[in-house]
Parts: C-alpha cells; structure tokens; sequence
C-alpha cells in the first residue's frame, strides 16, 4: 500500500522499517539454511546469505508488508547466487571443490550417516531440482511460492519436484553416489531406520 | 464408505475382499514408496532445519545495526 511512499528511503516510516527489521532478523536462519544448500559450503553461504541480507534491507521500500516476506527474501537471496555465479567462469569448479570439503568434512562426527548420504545424494541433482526440492521439501514452500521464487511456472516446479524426489530416491537405493571408492552403503535402509527410530521418539 | 444392504451386503462385502486382495501386492509396494519418500522427506527437513537451528554469527546481525547507527547519525535533529 505504502511502497510507493516509501520509496523515498530518507522518508520511510520508522515504525514500518521497525517492523520489517525485527521480521527480518527472523528469517535470517532460514536464509542461510537455504544459501547452504545452494553453495554447499558454509563460508561462501554465509558470504551469500549477507549480502542477500543488505540486499532486503536496501530494498525494503520495494517489500509490500503482509506479503510472504520469507519467499520474498529467498528470491533475492537466489537471484543473487545466480548472477554472482554468472560473473565469475571459476564458481562452478570452486562450487564443486567446496561441496566435495563439506560433504565430507563439515559433518560432526556423531551426525547419522543417513544425512551425509543425503547431501551427496542432493548434490548428485541437478541445481534447478534440488532447489526446487529443497524449497518444498525442506523450506516449507507451496509450489507457487517456489515458482515464484525460482522465476518459473508453478507445473515446472511440480515436475522439477517429482523428478528430484524419483532421482534422489533412486541415487540413495543404488548407493550411486560419491563415496570415495568405499563400498556404497544401504543409504536408503539407514534412512529409513532413521525415520522410524524418529518416529519411535515422537 | 460403503453402504450397506440387508442380506446383498453380504456378498457385496466378500467381493469387496476378494478385490483388495489382488490390489494389494501393487499397493503394498505403492505404500512402501510412500514410506521411502516420507522418509527421504524427513531427512531432507532435518538436515535444513540443522542449519535454521544453528546461531546466527555476529556478522549478520552487525550488518542491521551499522544500519541503525547511519540512521540515527543521518537524522540528528
């Protein structure tokens, strides 16, 4: 309603930019969850998720209040992971390099050996079904919120979906992924046990 | 779901079954694929949530407060 007002930085509203800090501040975790699994290591993530940080905050007379601000904050995050990407020709190597440390290092010794499997898994997807997977699988997206934010149609996002869902599954019962030569693990069994011993919790 | 009759239910029902029956190999492993993609999915939950539950470094929440500092240094009355 107001955004148009607003555009004028020096005469926002202090109470308005009050409200969209203090909401910001909470999206900040899942800004970074969600850098994560695009750059695949922590540093770079957080580099990445900072910046789309200032990037919200510098274009916060361009948010309409009461609109998804987290599907808003991810798209920036992403546009800017793909147009830093798009500058520099090394960060698909350095992409790689820096999955292949953290996917083997980053974990803390006692995490399931299902997660590890999981990520090697993920990172065996292609970029457009594994963020589409995770937006809806693990950011709590509906498809259109992720069609949004990935700048795609909402039935494109549905099929990237499923064909992840299929890949991964597929990638995780074959043992099809990198595993340094040792012998591909049962990841999909270790999953499963997994989630039955959570479920036993609950 | 099903209505059912006096006497005719009977045999409605024993149809019923003996339909189940030969649906059930193919829903069984339909169920198991269910049961691995819900499991794929919680996995998939966890690991994001590992990270959302990580503390936030300092860093981001300095870059708020450098905006908070400019502004107050901006509009001094």
């Amino acid at each position: 309603m107001t955004s148009e007002v607003g555009a004028a930085t020096g005469g926002a509203d202090p109470a308005m930019e009050g409200r969209f800090k203090t909401e910001l501040v909470t999206l900040i975790p899942h800004l970074r969850a969600f850098a994560r699994t695009l750059t695949g290591d922590q540093a770079s993530a957080d580099d990445l998720a900072q910046d789309a940080l200032m990037k919200a905050w510098d274009a916060r007379a361009s948010y309409q209040m009461g609109t998804n601000m987290k599907a808003w904050t991810f798209m920036i995050l992403r546009n800017q992971f793909y147009s830093e990407k798009r500058r520099s020709w090394r960060q698909t190597q350095l992409d790689q390099d820096a999955a292949e440390r953290t996917l083997v290092a980053v974990d803390d010794p006692q995490s399931p050996v299902a997660l590890d499997e999981l990520r090697m898994g993920l990172g065996m997807l292609p970029a457009e079904q594994r963020e589409a997977l995770i937006l809806v699988g693990a950011g709590g997206f509906a498809y259109e919120e992720a069609a949004e934010i990935c700048g795609c149609a909402v039935g494109t996002v549905k099929s990237r979906v499923s064909r992840a869902r299929r890949a991964l599954q597929g990638i995780l019962e074959t043992g099809a992924y990198d595993r340094d030569g040792r012998p591909a693990g049962d990841a999909m069994n270790s999953i499963l046990a997994a989630a039955e011993h959570l479920g036993q919790a609950r | 779901m099903m209505m059912s009759y006096n006497g005719g239910g009977r045999a409605l029902e024993r149809e019923d079954e003996s339909a189940e029956a030969s649906k059930r190999a193919p829903r069984r492993a339909l169920d198991e694929a269910r049961l691995r993609q819900q499991a794929i999915g919680v996995k998939l939950r966890q690991m994001f949530d590992r990270v959302v539950n990580e503390p936030v470094p300092d860093e981001f929440l300095d870059i708020l407060r450098r905006h908070d500092e400019q502004a107050k240094g901006g509009d001094d009355k």
